[in-house]
């Protein structure tokens, strides 16, 4: 194998399990805190503003985790720094 | 297969550029400006307002009372950053009904600027509230010993912000242009009522994060529930 051939399989590996990864952690812990702010809301619905407010913000702040992922992934595929250094020489 | 509105470049002399991103981006302000303009031309405090007055009204009732709640005691000092925030990020995101429209906030140079914004106004706003000592002490919170992390923290939460924003957008994009390769009917429209859903949280998360910064700096004395929970994370 050449060196082209090495930096195009590892960028496409590398990618697909950068998503892959990067898409069941995040799920999953997004999964806990929904789970959380609902059963806390169904013990206080007084507090559901509240608790949907910051709810969001955390979700927010564990999807940019995911989010991560995806533009590391899509750097490899569609903007590789190291594929346009071969490429160009 | 084109990353950001960058690349649709209009016209380019020296390292001047106008690309797309640039030409959404004085769009949407001048939207914005000459909006807020017409219809704050003749406000009324009579029974009767006009239809545009009310739903303004409503808006920066709205921005006013989701300031407070997050923890900033007077919320008329901030309105002008934060609400201007929100209603930028939030018109050029809910923007994609538009067939042909591209978000400048799909691009990193716009969510980095809006990023580093709100980098600049957390010590303005701190210093023109405790005082130079007071907004320095906040970075020795709880020991000396914290004072390189404070700082790590302080750059960090900025690049998370600029790439929370551009990604989610980005890849909204993303996959409505993979979708119309592959199924090009019914199913891109779900995806782009999923982005006007995501648009619309993520300009709502920018400015309560941008609220919760600047509320940790002025080190407000009663702290709410959502500012408690950032300083944890």
């Amino acid at each position: 194998m050449d060196s082209t051939t090495i930096i195009a399989l590892a960028s496409i590996i590398t990618a697909g399990f950068t998503t892959a990864i990067g898409c069941m952690m995040p799920a999953l812990s997004e999964g806990k805190a929904v789970a959380s702010a609902l059963s806390s809301i169904a013990q206080q619905p007084d507090a559901a503003p509240t608790i949907t407010r910051t709810l969001f913000v955390g979700l927010a702040m564990i999807e940019s985790t995911a989010i991560y992922c995806f533009v590391v992934a899509m750097i490899l595929l569609f903007a590789n720094p190291f594929w346009n250094h071969i490429i160009t020489q | 297969m084109d990353l950001s509105p960058d690349q649709t470049v209009f016209w380019e002399h020296g390292f001047i550029t106008i690309n797309l991103t640039l030409v959404t981006t004085w769009g949407i302000m001048l939207l914005l400006i000459v909006s807020a303009r017409l219809i704050t031309r003749k406000l009324r405090t009579d029974i009767e307002i006009s239809r545009w007055q009310c739903f303004l009204e409503m808006i920066v009732t709205g921005i006013n009372e989701q300031i407070k709640e997050v923890g900033l005691e007077k919320p008329k000092e901030y309105i002008g950053f934060i609400g201007t925030l929100f209603l930028f990020i939030f018109i050029s995101n809910i923007g994609i009904i538009f067939p042909g429209y591209t978000p400048p906030t799909a691009s990193l140079s716009t969510t980095a600027a809006l990023a580093v914004c709100v980098l600049l106004a957390v010590p303005f706003y701190g210093i023109s509230k405790t005082g130079l000592k007071g907004y320095l002490k906040t970075y020795l919170q709880p020991t000396w010993i914290m004072l390189p992390f404070n700082l790590i923290s302080e750059i960090s939460r900025t690049l998370a912000l600029a790439i929370r924003l551009f990604g989610n957008i980005m890849s909204g994009g993303m996959i409505i242009a993979i979708l119309l390769s592959i199924s090009p009917f019914i199913f891109p429209v779900i995806m782009n009522a999923l982005g006007l859903l995501t648009g619309t949280v993520q300009a709502y998360i920018f400015s309560v994060l941008a609220t919760v910064y600047i509320a940790g700096a002025i080190q407000n004395k009663k702290k709410s529930t959502t500012t408690k929970l950032i300083h944890h994370i």
